[in-house]
């Protein structure tokens, strides 16, 4: 195939990959947007074998096949709850592919050496893309530990944390501008490796520090590192596709977080740089205890208010991913709308591990969408409701956001879960959620704790009601 | 200010725009009222009461049109009374911009600013101001004690010594408020009662009020049009559908007919054929006469006898129940005057959806239809039921578009031109002649358009997608596939192609899982 016949294909696949993003954006068109992006990547792929630059078909195969079906697999088995530990693990296999690219590049015998200007360009494209992508495979790894529970959710925070990514960053400056120049390290691999393994540290202890709550924004915060990672890769190979399509998921991955961030009311930096959670995050004066007492119930006594009620609101959290509890609640849900009950989700846009974390979970149980709804839409429609059920949330409807200036949460938008006649708590004890805050809701006079396992929980609910 | 309160003058308007009760909620917000005499006298409420609890009495309509710059009415107002109306005041009250344009046309001349309640949106939050439901409900409950008066039986069944007595059989098109409040009643009597409606949506809310719901014997078609509104229906569904009236006409003794289409005439529904297939003594009951009807044979305004079956056209069913239909009108206006601010705060906001939405006319410009993406018109069911879930959905979106940070938008722009001439110095101040320079600056290029191409197209994703789009985004960055394929292809096997070939399968592996599993989730999405 010629080369210009080559770069049409690669055109067409950018144009495809941006539909399929843009396709991503709504119900409606998100399945055909998902095609876009199978067609384009099918097209450049076979672009890409076709040109003359490609040879070693026998080692393609070797290498595609049981990727294949590797993939293929994970895909199929994957429980919908645990779709945010494989969306980390497979961002950190863009991370690693980015360093190995880049290292094989560094090691191309073959590759043409430019002189002057033109090799430290090359060679600055080589030293930021093997960076870019250490920081994500590790970044990953470690979100993939956390969110699996491998490794405490809660965040490390060693002293002087921000003096240490300083100096982690400074080092591998450092270690740049030797690469390019050899000065005191001769052999360029040396300063490279060096700098991989420093970039992979500091993955590591940025994703550390960041408290389970803000996993989502983590997450697609390394959506973006590896879309970055891919364009460092398409620059340093001169391909542009890779270019086009590393920014165009490195900025929408961007943008992901920066709307995670707004649901939080936090600013993206506070988020990356960690440490939510303890305590620090207030503005200085004493935060507020609740005082008073809680109000126990049991399933049957909650089965009958489900029972009576005429509208009911039930607000997911990660608690009803860990139980697996979405299968219950949808037959739950179906029965109460059989006996005319009006029944809404109310979904806070950080709710679970992963944005759209718990949209996907009520999809995975059959809970129509437009019962879903989103905080801006829904935090009015409390006062007229009768009975709330939180199942497994805690921050996100925590009123001292709203209310105490000091509470770390202070100005995070919350659903105002309190306003509904009442309010029934599923939760596992009184402990506290991942931002480690206190929650007055429990103490409301309107609200009634349910502990205990959430998946046991609904259950004994659905065989009372 | 005063609030001026009119007689209506439309012949056979009973209805007052303000009951007693609401003169004690407008004082406490700090308004005066000022009442015509007698304004209320056919909804039962006398001079005296509104005196009570502190109102002024006008003693004809000039002295309220010309003292006062905030004028309530109920229906929309007569030309002979807009020449009354003071220069720069405002009017709230029914206005049907679409079908009153002539009327708009006057009223800006006066420099009038108009809030139609005909035009406040159907959202969740204004559902305590939407007069048009609260009209519909009295509507339909009245449409059927009208049918009962006509109708020569019981409504319910009976089995007593003197024989068997079967119960009515209500047919009922359209399920909007009105449909529904129609049906309720006419459940309550003990009549049989049937309901159809294009949108599959309403079988819900009418088999919840007891009544069983009509089907088409037509393949899945499903009149919601999106955002909760009734589409258009193909030629083969409305055939499907007049069959089906057809079969029901024989079998029914009542027929109720709300079916209606915003600015335009109503549907023709009930034929002339149809009519004639009913049992004498049968009664159909028209709620869109004054829209032309849904039967042929519907005289506005009238009862008409054809064959044994009556049809009532009339179209003053709230205002034959003035005082409740007076008293909800009221709390309309009230909690919408609460909205604009009461008497200390009162402004016109424009940012306040319900407020803009409302508005028709501000000192004298037109500012009707708001600036709002146009939905399809209901189909059947201007009088439609309350769907709040839906509708606040788009609003929300119009924030978002119409009110963009301006400060954002100024950054971007500043952003945008930085970085172009960012790309130009650095492109300049190196040596040009250089393939391999001039080739990184284009990537440059390409890669800060593709940047803006996906912070564009990402904007306006919904939140609950955001999974299934961070799993294509994921799948999509496996593009660096492409790398490892190009180091792959060296005369002889090295370490540059062994690390290649791990590239590959590393991205193949993201490649394929992360499309099929985006698949997988997508797939589970349904409405």
């Amino acid at each position: 195939m010629s080369d210009n016949v080559v770069i049409i294909c690669y055109i067409i696949a950018a144009i495809l990959f941006i539909l399929s993003l843009g396709g991503l954006s709504n119900q409606e068109s998100a399945r055909r947007g998902n095609w876009f992006g199978i067609i384009g990547m099918l097209l450049a792929l076979v672009a890409v074998t076709a040109s003359k630059e490609v040879t070693a078909y026998g080692l393609l195969a070797i290498s595609i096949f049981p990727a294949v079906v590797i993939g293929g697999f994970l895909a199929a088995r994957v429980k919908m709850t645990e779709m945010p530990e494989l969306v980390a693990i497979l961002h950190s296999f863009v991370g690693a592919a980015a360093v190995l690219v880049g290292l094989s590049l560094q090691q191309d015998s073959t590759a043409v050496h430019h002189a002057g200007i033109a090799g430290t360009i090359h060679n600055i494209e080589i030293f930021v893309g093997v960076c870019i992508g250490a920081i994500t495979f590790t970044g990953s790894i470690v979100a993939f530990a956390k969110l699996r529970g491998s490794i405490s959710g809660s965040p490390l925070l060693l002293p002087a944390r921000h003096l240490l990514n300083l100096v982690i960053v400074g080092a591998t400056i450092w270690l740049g501008m030797e690469f390019v120049s050899h000065g005191v390290i001769e052999n360029p691999l040396v300063s490279l490796l060096i700098a991989m393994v420093l970039t992979g540290i500091l993955g590591i202890h940025l994703v550390m520090a960041i408290g389970g709550a803000d996993m989502p924004v983590v997450v697609s915060m390394l959506n973006s590192y590896s879309g970055w990672a891919a364009a460092a890769a398409g620059f340093m190979l001169g391909n542009n596709l890779l270019i086009i399509v590393g920014a165009l998921v490195g900025s929408s991955g961007l943008i992901l977080s920066l709307f995670m961030c707004r649901g939080m009311n936090r600013s993206l930096i506070s988020v990356i740089l960690g440490g939510f959670g303890t305590g620090d995050g207030g503005g200085g004066g004493a935060v507020q205890t609740p005082e008073g007492d809680i109000t126990a119930i049991e399933a049957g006594a909650t089965a009958q208010l489900l029972n009576e009620a005429k509208s009911v609101i039930i607000v997911p959290g990660y608690g009803m991913a860990v139980a697996q509890a979405q299968h219950t609640i949808a037959t739950i849900t179906k029965k109460l709308r059989a006996n005319g009950t009006k029944v809404l989700f109310a979904i806070h846009p950080v709710a679970g591990r992963l944005p759209g974390h718990m949209n996907v979970l009520l999809a995975e149980a059959n809970i129509p969408y437009d019962i879903v709804l989103e905080l801006d839409e829904i935090n009015d429609d409390f006062a007229s409701t009768d009975v709330v059920l939180v199942i497994g949330a805690n921050d996100i409807v925590n009123p001292s956001a709203l209310d105490d200036p000091n509470s770390p949460i202070a100005g995070m938008p919350v659903l105002e879960v309190w306003n509904a006649k009442d309010v029934i708590v599923m939760k596992r004890s009184m402990g506290t959620g991942y931002a480690g805050v206190q929650n007055p809701l429990f103490f409301n006079d309107n609200t009634s704790m349910l502990f205990g396992d959430a998946g046991e929980n609904v259950d004994a609910i659905l065989a009372d009601m | 200010m005063i609030i001026g309160v009119p007689k209506e003058i439309h012949t056979g308007e009973r209805r007052v725009a303000i009951v007693p009760s609401g003169v004690t909620a407008l004082r406490e917000m700090g308004f005066d009222v000022l009442v015509e005499s007698c304004a209320g006298d056919n909804a039962d409420y006398a001079n005296a009461k509104y005196e009570e609890v502190g109102a002024k009495i006008a003693k004809d309509a000039n002295e309220v049109w010309s003292n006062c710059d905030l004028i309530v009415k109920v229906r929309e107002p007569m030309e002979s009374e807009i020449d009354k109306m003071n220069v720069d005041s405002t009017l709230i009250s029914f206005f049907w911009p679409a079908k009153n344009e002539s009327l708009l046309k006057k009223i800006t001349t006066k420099h009038a600013t108009v809030l139609a309640m005909d035009c406040i949106p159907r959202i969740s939050r204004a559902q305590k101001m939407d007069a048009l439901s609260s009209m519909a409900n009295i509507a339909g409950y009245r449409a059927v004690i009208e049918a009962a008066n006509e109708f020569p039986h019981f409504f319910t069944g009976q089995i007593t010594a003197a024989g068997k007595i079967n119960p009515a059989k209500v047919l009922i098109i359209g399920g909007g408020v009105a449909g529904l409040a129609a049906l309720g009643a006419a459940k309550s009597l003990g009549a049989i009662v049937r309901a159809f409606d294009t949108r599959l949506a309403v079988r819900e809310q009418v088999e919840s009020l007891g009544g069983e719901f009509l089907e088409l014997d037509f393949p899945d078609e499903d009149g919601e049009g999106g955002g909760g509104y009734a589409k258009t229906m193909s030629d083969e569904f409305i055939q499907a559908e007049m069959k089906l009236f057809a079969e029901q006409a024989i079998e029914v003794d009542i027929i109720i007919t709300t079916a209606l289409i915003p600015g335009k005439e109503a549907p023709k529904l009930i034929t002339a054929g149809m009519v004639e297939s009913m049992r004498e003594g049968s009664v159909i009951v028209d709620l869109a006469a004054e829209q032309g009807g849904n039967c042929a044979l519907t005289k506005p305004n009238e009862k008409v006898v054809h064959q044994g079956v009556t049809i009532l056209g009339y179209t003053d069913l709230p205002s034959r129940m003035a005082a409740l239909s007076s008293r909800l009108y009221c709390a309309g206006i009230v909690h919408l005057i609460d909205e604009m601010g009461g008497n200390d705060e009162y402004n016109i906001d424009h940012e306040n959806e319900v407020i803009r939405g409302a508005l028709v006319t501000q000192d004298g410009t037109i500012t009707w239809p708001p600036p709002k993406p146009k939905n399809p018109g209901p189909k059947y069911s201007a009088d439609s039921g309350k769907r709040p879930e839906k509708e606040s959905a788009p609003v929300a979106d119009l924030k978002e578009n119409e009110k963009p940070c301006p400060f954002l938008k100024i950054s971007k722009i500043v952003v945008m031109l930085a970085v172009a001439v960012g790309i130009y110095i650095a492109g300049s101040s190196l040596p040009e002649q250089d393939e391999f320079v001039q080739r990184f600056i284009d990537q440059l290029t390409v890669f800060v358009l593709a940047c803006f191409v996906g912070w564009q197209v990402i904007w306006n994703v919904k939140p609950a997608l955001h999974t299934p789009l961070m799993s294509v985004t994921n799948a999509i960055s496996g593009i660096i596939i492409i790398g490892g394929i190009l180091q792959i292809s060296r005369p002889e096997i090295d370490a540059s192609v062994i690390l290649g070939a791990v590239a590959i399968l590393l991205a193949a592996i993201n490649v394929v899982g992360g499309f099929l599993v985006t698949n997988r989730m997508l797939a589970m999405f349904r409405q």
